[in-house]
């Protein structure tokens, strides 16, 4: 029961840490609120809902999910760089169109896949055999996808092309006197955020199994809190990848929330424990900067 | 005769036009700049030190005139694309590098200017020893510190680090807005030695705002004193040498100058 309780947790927790780590690139590293998440997430369920359902390949769909977050987070970073639309209003306007975009590709609000459709958790169904251990196969499948986007992610920071995202989100100043044009990499950054966002929906698509084009609301407030806990708890763990604290952030959330959740409080409850678990992190995380800084003055 | 580097000609600029606050910057600016020459400008708050280099740099557009630099005219032509010319040192000292990424990483982003920025590594190793014996030249103590985040860099540390960066790949034409003004004596001085230095060994022709008027006299080929949108003296060469401070504030005594600090 236990061993089951946080297997679900590391399922889960894995899956939208995918969508978290795409939010920490426009929160923390572009400073970007980007509201787009919500439509994303979503996006991606819907691509890969249509796509598996009629017999393609699971792990086709997740490059397409992928690609479709790209395309949206472009459109959310061309309302912005060349309509010069603020950017929380941008995010807004990706998100609401998605809301008809995501109802239109799958065609109704909400839909299962039969059980016999083939995702990428039934084609690995008894990869460890079909005794006790196979649950854990959901969980190794996710896990492989997760660390594949987590390394991508990390290798491309430490590119040349990476280091122009994280300068335009730290001093958009200095990107121009290097000559590049910092619009242009802000919607390289959104698309990547947003692809990582899909990629994400398309992964709890096959591993939930529905569709339901609400699905998406929270997504981004859930994204920020694990972002938050990942870079104030988890920063001062040496040698630890902000991103794998962003991982970290969306477990100990999900662990959170499915604690409440198998302590009573009702299932309707979660969105405002939500927000509350998120106003309390950001409350904590003032108090440890206040603390720290506090800290740095009397040693000064 | 020798080449002509940048060249503002007939230069207008009025500010909020047709509103109640409208002001008349420049009505026919002109200011020519020769190949190796390293131009102190000087000049009164509101006299349009600042703005000439946001037209030269293409943040702020001109009303009309042209701008030509290196023989290529770059009206419309927009700031990152003009930037591939030219180099350029902020007053704020956080505006020159990027504070939550290393000096080294700083260094290795500003020797790929001019190149693509694509998908290989992007700290540079080979040029580590390099960019160690760039900071060593500073006296501060960076070149042990290649790792340490550029945000936790005073702000004299920052601005030199900022200057360097922007010198690494030598531009046409160098712009320094008041990049001292906000530093203490001792770093503004260390800043200014260090600009001295680089800008004559790479030989690279520079155009320096300045409130320190000794900064004006004391350095470069040539001195530019602005006011009102105009210039009221230009001196270099032997006549620059011959100069000392108190000939500057006589000429401009009426005007408001921060003489030295």
């Amino acid at each position: 029961m236990i061993e089951g309780l946080i297997i679900g947790i590391l399922e889960q927790g894995l899956i939208y840490g995918i969508m978290a780590m795409g939010v920490y690139i426009t929160y923390t590293i572009l400073d970007f609120p980007d509201l787009s998440v919500d439509g994303t997430f979503p996006l991606g369920i819907a691509v890969c809902f249509v796509m598996v359902n009629h017999g393609l390949s699971p792990w086709l769909a997740l490059i397409a999910a992928f690609a479709a977050g790209c395309a949206a987070g472009m459109f959310t970073g061309l309302f912005n760089v060349k309509l010069k639309i603020r950017n929380l209003l941008c995010g807004i306007l990706t998100m609401t169109a998605l809301y008809s975009v995501n109802y239109g590709i799958v065609g109704k609000a909400s839909d299962f896949l039969s059980m016999d459709t083939t995702t990428i958790f039934s084609q690995t169904e008894f990869l460890f055999g079909n005794g006790h251990m196979a649950m854990y196969s959901k969980l190794a499948v996710i896990l492989v996808i997760t660390l594949a986007a987590k390394f991508a992610l990390d290798w491309y920071m430490r590119t040349k092309s990476g280091f122009l995202l994280r300068s335009v989100g730290d001093n958009e100043g200095l990107v121009v006197t290097l000559a590049k044009n910092p619009g242009t990499i802000k919607i390289i950054g959104l698309a990547i955020a947003n692809g990582l966002v899909s990629l994400a929906g398309a992964v709890y698509c096959q591993y939930g199994r529905a569709f339901n084009v609400g699905s998406g609301t929270g997504t981004v407030v859930m994204g920020l809190a694990a972002v938050i806990i990942g870079t104030t708890v988890f920063r001062k763990v040496k040698f630890m990848r902000i991103t794998t604290g962003v991982l970290l952030g969306m477990v100990v959330y999900k662990a959170c929330i499915s604690v409440a959740l198998a302590a009573g409080l009702p299932a309707q409850n979660t969105n405002l424990m939500i927000t509350l678990l998120f106003i309390a992190t950001l409350v904590i995380n003032e108090f440890v900067l206040k603390k720290r800084k506090a800290g740095v003055s009397k040693n000064a | 005769m020798c080449r002509k580097m940048l060249e503002l000609s007939d230069i207008h600029k009025t500010f909020n036009r047709g509103t109640i606050d409208e002001k008349v910057l420049f009505s026919g600016f002109n200011l020519t700049i020769e190949d190796g020459e390293f131009v102190g400008v000087i000049g009164s708050n509101g006299s349009g030190k600042t703005t000439m280099l946001n037209i030269i740099s293409g943040d702020v557009a001109a009303d009309s005139g042209s701008v030509i630099l290196d023989g290529v005219k770059m009206n419309g032509m927009k700031n990152f694309k003009r930037a591939k010319k030219i180099g350029r040192v902020f007053q704020n000292p956080s505006m020159g590098t990027c504070p939550s990424m290393t000096i080294w990483e700083n260094m290795s982003i500003a020797d790929n200017k001019g190149k693509t920025y694509d998908l290989s590594f992007g700290l540079n190793r080979q040029r580590k020893d390099f960019y160690r014996s760039q900071l060593e030249l500073l006296g501060l103590g960076l070149e042990n510190r290649l790792s340490a985040p550029a945000g936790s860099l005073s702000g004299g540390q920052r601005q030199a680090l900022a200057l360097i960066m922007a010198t690494m790949i030598r531009p046409d034409l160098l712009l320094l807005d008041e990049h001292t003004a906000a530093l203490d004596p001792k770093s503004s001085d260390t800043v200014m030695m260090l600009t001295e230095k680089i800008v004559r060994e790479k030989n690279i022709t520079t155009l320096m705002v300045t409130h320190n008027l000794r900064h004006a006299v004391e350095y470069g080929t040539r001195a530019v004193m602005m006011h009102e949108g105009g210039i009221i003296m230009d001196v270099s060469g032997e006549e620059k040498k011959n100069k000392s401070i108190s000939d500057y504030l006589k000429v401009f005594n009426e005007i408001s100058i921060e003489c030295g600090n």
